[in-house]
């Protein structure tokens, strides 16, 4: 059986507190393997569950960043991943230096998707990645150019 | 419907989180394809699934939910196991089929009722 074989570093957390208030968490995301897939995502909700942030919001925002992390894993190699918690909402912004999103539009349509056939027996890849994030979150910006990468930029209101 | 009537419904074994089967599970979802779960919020659900990875786990713990249910006689890794625990997932396997396993639930009155978030 032909697997393609993905890498992903340990997940690696640092938490700030800033001057401004806001908390930041900040992860790499870098694709070893696709079952460590997700860890930044199981992080940031523990965090949030420390910080006292309502079940709902928790999970919009875990839901939102796990696709997005699994997308960087499918898609781009990894990249890195910035949790930023303020008074009245989260921003959750993901980087990668992948190959780009050719048609954003097309790539928003649910069942839409270009990963390869292995990812959807591994249970993604359906083309519901990105119309989920948009579905978690009160915004969402997709940055992108090909042959340089992808920046999405997510904010879940309080 | 609780855990444990699950559990009997599907003739299923329970792999891990025995002390958690008298929790109640007002929903359930029933897919292979892990982003298709991840599209529907529900309430303390049960996940039925064919597929055995670690995102399995991690799916359901990002949506909250209580436990799953392998069809097909599939059985979780170690590494799954592990994961489940640290979460507090309750992990079966039945011999049953996905569909069959969904109509038993079904009909033993576990509905779907999951919400798409607007």
């Amino acid at each position: 059986m032909r697997l393609a074989v993905f890498f992903i570093r340990e997940a690696s957390a640092e938490t700030e507190n800033s001057m401004s208030e806001s908390v930041k968490f900040h992860f790499d995301v870098n694709g070893q393997s696709f079952t460590s897939a997700g860890q930044a995502s199981v992080q940031v909700k523990k965090n949030l569950r420390e910080l006292g942030i309502s079940p709902e919001v928790i999970r919009r925002v875990s839901i939102a960043m796990y696709e997005g992390e699994i997308n960087m894993v499918i898609h781009a190699h990894g990249g890195e991943a910035d949790v930023e918690v303020f008074e009245d909402k989260i921003v959750i912004v993901l980087n990668d230096h992948g190959p780009g999103i050719k048609d954003v539009e097309l790539a928003m349509k649910e069942g839409y998707s270009t990963a390869p056939d292995n990812i959807r027996s591994l249970g993604f890849g359906a083309g519901m990645g990105l119309p989920n994030m948009k579905r978690y979150t009160d915004d969402m910006k997709i940055e992108t150019q090909l042959g340089v990468g992808t920046k999405i930029t997510m904010t879940v209101n309080f | 419907m609780k855990i444990s009537d699950i559990k009997n419904l599907l003739d299923a074994e329970v792999i891990c989180g025995e002390e958690h089967l008298d929790r109640d599970v007002y929903s359930a979802c029933g897919s292979d394809m892990m982003s298709d779960v991840l599209a529907y919020v529900k309430d303390q659900a049960v996940l039925l699934t064919g597929l055995v990875n670690s995102q399995v786990i991690r799916t359901a713990e990002m949506m909250d939910m209580i436990c799953i249910v392998f069809v097909r006689s599939k059985r979780p890794t170690e590494d799954m196991i592990e994961l489940a625990k640290e979460n507090g997932v309750v992990l079966m396997s039945s011999k049953k089929r996905m569909y069959e396993a969904c109509g038993l639930l079904y009909t033993g009155g576990l509905r779907g009722n999951g919400e798409q978030h607007e």
